[in-house]
């Protein structure tokens, strides 16, 4: 291992780092202005969308240069930019950006594969009529995706996962008249928020111990060893210190977003939507973001371990990512849907990420990340490009035969699916895959989860043979011919299948550039490392294990595939667990009996509360006051008018009898004028007299 | 009797028949000429009390009924010219039937 380099003071903030917010805020702003468009502007909302998303590419590759630069001259970039949301009482709520290695890496990703997905959408969704919307929501996920990217604060990030998960919702539903859209849109809104529950629940406790949710700020951070000093000496329960709890308690929200089981049920259900949606968000970028975010929070996750050891929540990480691996593969197995298919890949693969965290740190995790970015973007536009094809057809028994009809489809689909299945030497998922299986073989706690993503590897390289044979060998099965799809399609397929090869190379053992980049310390070439007799064995254990799956799947889907009514090869031989499979091990069926029942269970308790007991008292009180204010019409009737009346009749009697005085006779006036005056002579003198 | 005991049962008796006069006429007119006996009776007071006073070298009453005698002009004025208004409105000059300003 060698020695990693100090990290840069983080009060030199380069320029390029001040402006590192323009990054989300551009696409953001694009998207608020196409939310002002008018329908049949798509010109101008596909041309603000991808000159946005081109704007942030082009800052995000200067961000990238930057850091290369700077690890190059030997000191590791991390530069920070905080400032002071708002304070109450002594706290500051902080937010900022940072840049380093990782959000680099990440900035690039997105913003180059949501380019050239935005470029493939205009022509996938040429003839839909709410064109503008979609381009407004693309926009928005690509700002908020970023913003996850650049955050140097929880908080900040948490808002930016929640718009992800938002646009996320409005995408899938973006087909909002097809139920099955809608009611996917909800199931994956509402699932993830199981994940984000816990997620703010861990952002309080961590805010609640270490008053700031900056990862780093000149050592005060809560990424920073202060801060995990702390958190490591406050015991929770279970026997974990609040670190791991509160790790752990983060991990739910990361496994809810990147689709780990018991959290996974929301992702094929995603498929509903556009597909550029799926190759975008559901298999490139968003659910790549819980991976993201245990990578930045990974100094929470390790901190404790000893030498070579690992920590309670990473345990859990590569449990549940190899669980997941295995888990979904398996379903894979089963699927009919093309997407679906690829949906139950992606899951798995995050699987595999998520345990490359657990197992090898930060650098195995999102080397695999970026790798799979790449080709799963590559397979689901090339299943785009497909489905386009046949006509919107989508199920692969009503497919088949499509090399010769789409050969530029079938080069790139085939290399992703190689990439994907880890296909040696050659293809970037094999050396990342190969550095989770490697560093599984390293792991000191068990062995078990290097058999299961063994395992995991042979099933994927057999799934995905099978849907490429389903696909692109046979006869044809569909109604109508298939045909090509046109170049602004193809093109985008062709740029990530070359990186879904060339990626491959900069992180081989021999040449472990990108692990280094990412962990800040020098990369050399040692073509030695590669011949090194353990990795060797894991080497041709892999390559062993594809070349099984592909032949395997060659075997039985290569020659002419079943009609679309006659059972699957497999499941003529084995019909009760492909059943089971083709069910999805009937996970949805679970919550189905269990949380949603409870749910309607609840909901009628509450329901007939709010009749029976609730609703009953309102009525009483409402009918206390209608008898009250009877009973006070009544007084006022009776009582109050009454007396009223009375006064004002004496008062119009006394005024009548006064108006008879004044009968308009000046004289009479001056009479009693005069009889007045006497009186008064009168009265004046007899009372002078003694 | 004293001389002033005489101007002032003089007064007096002009008064009561300018009293008489206000209260029993009927005319407008001579209602205003029973005011004007009643206001001459009562200069004849001040210059009697004036002559017969304590100070009759201070020309006090005179002055105060000359004053009386001016404001009455003044107020005979008005009051005739009210007097046409009333009667160029009614067409009458009959105090009785002058009743519309009653409560």
């Amino acid at each position: 291992m060698q020695e990693s380099i100090s990290f840069t003071p983080q009060m030199l903030a380069s320029p390029l780092a001040e402006i590192l917010w323009l990054i989300p805020a551009v696409p953001i702003v694009a998207s608020g202005l196409i939310a002002l468009m008018k329908q049949p502007k798509r010109k101008t909302a596909a041309a603000l969308a991808i000159g946005s998303l081109s704007f942030s590419l082009l800052l995000a590759l200067a961000a990238f240069g930057h850091v290369v630069a700077g690890w190059s001259h030997g000191a590791a970039v991390r530069e920070t930019v905080n400032f002071t949301w708002f304070q109450f009482g002594a706290t500051n709520v902080d937010l900022g950006w940072v840049l380093d290695p990782l959000s680099a890496v990440m900035l690039v990703m997105v913003t180059f594969v949501g380019l050239l997905i935005f470029i493939y959408s205009t022509s996938y969704m040429a003839h839909d009529e709410n064109f503008t919307r979609f381009f407004c929501f693309l926009s928005l996920f690509a700002g908020a995706m970023l913003g996850v990217v650049i955050a140097n604060s929880l908080l900040l990030l948490f808002m930016c996962w929640e718009l992800v998960g938002l646009t996320s919702y409005l995408l899938i539903g973006f087909w909002y008249q097809k139920p099955a859209a809608a009611a996917a849109a909800k199931k994956a809104f509402l699932t993830t928020r199981v994940g984000d529950v816990f997620f703010l629940l861990g952002i309080v406790w961590l805010f609640a111990q270490t008053g700031t949710l900056l990862f780093y700020n000149s050592g005060t951070g809560s990424m920073e060893a202060g801060a995990l000093t702390t958190l490591l000496a406050q015991p929770a329960a279970l026997g974990l210190s609040a670190a791991g709890a509160i790790g752990l308690l983060i991990f739910a929200g990361a496994a809810g977003k990147s689709g780990q089981f018991p959290l996974h049920v929301w992702l094929p259900d995603a498929m509903e939507g556009p597909t550029p949606v799926s190759a975008l968000i559901h298999a490139a970028t968003m659910v790549a973001a819980g991976v993201y975010l245990v990578a930045r929070i990974y100094p929470l996750m390790h901190a404790g371990a000893l030498a070579g050891g690992s920590t309670a929540p990473l345990t859990v990480v590569t449990w549940v990512g190899a669980f997941t691996a295995v888990f979904a593969a398996l379903i894979a197995v089963a699927q009919n849907d093309i997407k679906r298919i690829l949906a139950y890949s992606t899951v798995s693969q995050l699987g595999y990420m998520m345990a490359g965290l657990g197992m090898g740190g930060v650098a195995v995790g999102m080397f695999h990340l970026i790798t799979h970015a790449f080709f799963k973007a590559l397979l689901f536009l090339g299943a785009g490009s497909v489905i386009h094809g046949c006509h919107e057809e989508q199920d692969v028994r009503r497919m088949g035969g499509l090399r010769a009809d789409m050969p530029l489809t079938f080069v790139t689909y085939a290399v992703g699916m190689l990439a994907l299945c880890g296909f040696p030497i050659f293809f970037s998922g094999f050396w990342s895959k190969d550095g989770i299986l490697e560093a599984a073989r390293h792991w000191s706690v068990a062995r078990t989860p290097l058999y299961m993503l063994v395992f995991g590897a042979l099933l994927t390289a057999f799934y995905m043979t099978r849907q490429v044979g389903y696909v692109f060998f046979g006869h044809w099965r569909g109604h109508k011919p298939a045909h090509e799809s046109p170049a602004v399609m193809t093109i985008p397929l062709a740029i990530l299948a070359f990186f879904a090869i060339a990626l491959g190379f900069i992180g081989t053992p021999a040449w472990p550039w990108f692990h280094a980049f990412l962990e800040g310390h020098a990369a050399g070439f040692d073509i030695h490392s590669l011949v090194e007799p353990q990795l060797l064995i894991v080497m041709a254990t892999s390559i062993a294990v594809v070349f099984l799956g592909l032949w395997l799947g060659w075997r039985l889907y290569g020659g002419p595939a079943p009609r679309p009514g006659d059972p699957d090869v497999l499941e003529a031989v084995a019909p009760l667990p492909w059943g089971w499979l083709r069910d999805r091990l009937y996970v949805d069926e679970f919550y189905g009996i269990t949380v949603s029942a409870f749910y309607s269970w609840w909901a009628s308790v509450a329901d007939w509360l709010d009749r029976r007991v609730w609703g009953g008292l309102v009525a009483g009180v409402a009918w206390a006051f209608r008898q009250w204010a009877h009973l006070n019409r009544f007084l006022d009737m009776h009582w109050v008018d009454g007396a009223f009346d009375k006064g004002c009749e004496e008062l119009s009697t006394g005024g009548g009898l006064l108006a008879r005085v004044q009968n308009g006779r000046v004289q009479t006036y001056l009479r009693i004028l005069a009889f007045a005056v006497v009186a008064l002579a009168a009265i004046l003198f007899w009372s002078s007299r003694p | 009797m004293t001389p002033l005991a005489g101007y002032l049962l003089v007064a007096a008796l002009l008064f009561s028949i300018g009293l008489a006069g206000a209260l029993t006429r009927r005319n407008a007119i001579l209602v205003l000429i029973g005011i004007e006996l009643m206001l001459n009776a009562a200069n004849l007071n001040l210059i009697a009390f004036w002559r017969y006073g304590p100070h009759p070298e201070a020309l006090t009453g005179m002055m105060f009924a000359i004053f009386s005698i001016a404001v009455a002009a003044a107020e005979a004025a008005v009051g005739l010219g009210l007097v046409i208004s009333i009667h160029r409105h009614a067409h009458t000059t009959d105090l009785d039937a002058l009743n519309r300003m009653k409560g």
